[in-house]
């Protein structure tokens, strides 16, 4: 595993490059250990507060730790009429945890997202951005087996 | 009737969007060496004349845009390929069937601005895209069809707001996405405080064509106000839901019964949101119109992102609509309170009326909040997140009244 110092200063060449930091230490990590947003800050020469600020206000980027999969339901209207919910209930059933929460092993994470542009092929799942056409809730315990 | 027209997608499936040399087989990259061969103010003059119009909600004069820069030495071109309004796929289409043109349109604006920096920001979702695209622009530069002109990419990490234009450029700089207070403009104070002009992918898409066949050729497609062609994403209730592209004068009705091949299941229609999550809701009596930007406007609606969500019969509007109001509530960046606080109210009024527990008051309120959110609000996502709810309680009243609590 490469450390997060090296992952920080491959991207400071790059002008208010501080998301495409975040964005390569998450392919890493999966999340933003704390101490990446302490390093980050000093390279691009903000504040701990405001490197802070930026890895908490997008939704794709986290501060806690996450699990191997992370796995996203999107409930976009779109979605929603063709039947998000029920793909959702399916999957916190399957896994046995609540949106926001990563399984006990560490290797799933289930979290909400707005629509992420396959719309035409709803309802759509992501598992770690790659997205998962025509789900259902019948089609779940398959769909998720698959990622060891 | 009016067929699908392609211009953007002519070479869809036929040619490799990541190579240069495939484009430039089909007659890429001819409208940009046109356009080196202008002066600027001839060039600009060339893309005023075709009409095209932003086709990323705002409809605004792309030659007029670029004409507003002032001199600098550092100019940028940015394109917006943030995508976010929920049922809206078209920026994704035509990047990865013709990433090409979009590099070419965008080249051609920075000989038009006098620019030798691009960037595309790609939202988070699109991480296959970004990865087209940075191959698609290493071919270009392989073959020297881009000269002095760089384009980067940036990605973006799953906040709608990042579309409006300041908030995009905040990001870009490494920022919270936080829209700008505006003016200045972009166009005269933007990416690290210097000229820049912001256009979505549809739009620098457009440019290679108006070049390579001339402006007035651009002009005569479609409606007169708003020429050209819009790629259109059709999802919900239709037979058809994939993507097209129409003549901007082409009619709505025909796009859910022609082109959707109509309503799924032998139902009935019941309504059509155009433009995404913050377009308006069109009942059946407005079907007959065209499409274009100030057609949509003339009925209360807007064209939008060309997103078109079709809804059934057996749909619960209010259900769907509290859906709505919690995106809102959630991609509101909280910059400023008649929003942050205003799309929290929408979405608890809304809940409150779909889980019955609602009165005749309610429905007042929320049409006053409404009213203070559209003039008060800071950016576009504040002003546009009622429309949903106030042009169904206009065409669909009667399903907010059936769950208030004095007919339960
Ligand atoms: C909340 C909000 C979200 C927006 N999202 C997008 C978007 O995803 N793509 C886009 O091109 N424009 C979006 N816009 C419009 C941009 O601010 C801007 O007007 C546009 O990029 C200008 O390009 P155009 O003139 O080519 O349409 C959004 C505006 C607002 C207020
Ligand atoms: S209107 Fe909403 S999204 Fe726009 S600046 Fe205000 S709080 Fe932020
Ligand atoms: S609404 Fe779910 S992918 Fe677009």
């Amino acid at each position: 595993m490469a450390n997060y110092q090296d992952i920080i200063a491959s991207c400071k060449d790059k002008k208010g490059g501080i998301i495409e930091a975040y964005h390569a230490l998450q392919r890493e990590f999966n999340y933003i250990p704390r101490e990446a947003v302490a390093e980050a800050a000093r390279v691009f020469g903000v504040s701990e507060a405001q490197a802070y600020g930026v890895a908490t206000f997008y939704s794709y980027l986290s501060v806690e730790k996450r699990g191997k999969y992370i796995v996203r339901m999107c409930e976009s209207a779109p979605c929603h009429v063709a039947g998000a919910d029920k793909v959702l209930k399916a999957m916190e059933d399957y896994l046995g945890i609540k949106v926001g929460e990563t399984t006990a092993d560490g290797k799933f994470t289930l979290e909400l997202t707005e629509c992420v542009g396959q719309c035409q092929a709803t309802p759509v799942i992501t598992v770690n951005s790659q997205p998962v056409f025509n789900v259902s809730s019948e089609k779940i315990p398959e769909i998720l087996s698959a990622y060891k | 009737m009016a067929e699908e027209i392609r211009i953007l997608l002519a070479h869809a499936d036929q040619i490799d969007p990541a190579q240069a040399e495939d484009y430039i087989k089909v007659g890429g990259y001819k409208g940009l060496e046109k356009a080196r061969g202008m002066t600027s103010k001839d060039l600009i003059e060339e893309v005023k004349k075709s009409g095209l119009r932003g086709r990323g909600g705002a409809g605004f004069n792309a030659g007029m845009k670029w004409s507003f820069v002032p001199p600098a030495e550092v100019k940028y071109v940015v394109c917006n390929l943030d995508e976010g309004e929920p049922g809206t796929y078209k920026d994704r289409i035509i990047c990865e069937k013709n990433a090409q043109a979009l590099i070419e349109g965008m080249a051609i604006c920075g000989v038009a601005i006098n620019a030798q920096q691009g960037y595309i920001y790609c939202r988070g979702e699109y991480p296959f895209v970004v990865d087209l695209l940075r191959k698609a622009i290493q071919s270009a530069k392989d073959v020297g069809a881009l000269g002095d002109f760089d384009i980067e990419v940036r990605m973006g990490a799953g906040a709608y707001v990042c579309g409006e234009e300041t908030a995009l450029i905040e990001s870009i700089e490494g920022h919270r996405g936080e829209p700008r207070f505006k003016p200045p403009f972009p166009g005269v104070a933007g990416l690290w405080g210097v000229p820049t002009v912001v256009n979505n992918v549809e739009t620098f898409a457009c440019l290679p064509y108006i070049l390579t066949n001339g402006a007035d050729c651009f002009a005569s497609i479609g409606a007169p106000k708003y020429p050209g062609t819009k790629v259109l994403t059709l999802t919900g209730d239709v037979n058809n839901p994939t993507y097209f592209e129409v003549p901007t004068n082409y009619i709505l009705s025909d796009v859910v019964y022609k082109l959707g091949g109509g309503v799924k299941n032998g139902r009935k229609f019941k309504a059509v949101q155009v433009g995404g999550t913050s377009g308006a809701f069109i009942p059946e009596q407005n079907l007959n119109t065209p499409i274009d930007f100030d057609s949509m406007s003339a009925i209360g609606a807007a064209l939008g992102s060309g997103a078109v969500l079709v809804m059934d019969e057996t749909r619960d509007i209010v259900d769907i609509v509290t859906r709505i109001s919690k995106f809102f509530e959630h991609e509101s960046c909280g910059k400023c309170n008649p929003c942050r606080e205003g799309t929290f109210r929408c979405r608890e009024i809304m809940e409150k009326i779909n889980s019955g527990r609602a009165t005749e008051a309610d429905i007042d309120n929320l049409l006053l909040l409404a009213r203070v959110m559209k003039r008060a609000a800071l950016c576009g996502l504040g002003q546009a997140a009622p429309v949903p709810i106030t042009s169904t309680i206009e065409h669909f009243g009667h399903e907010y009244r059936r769950k208030l609590l004095q007919y339960a």
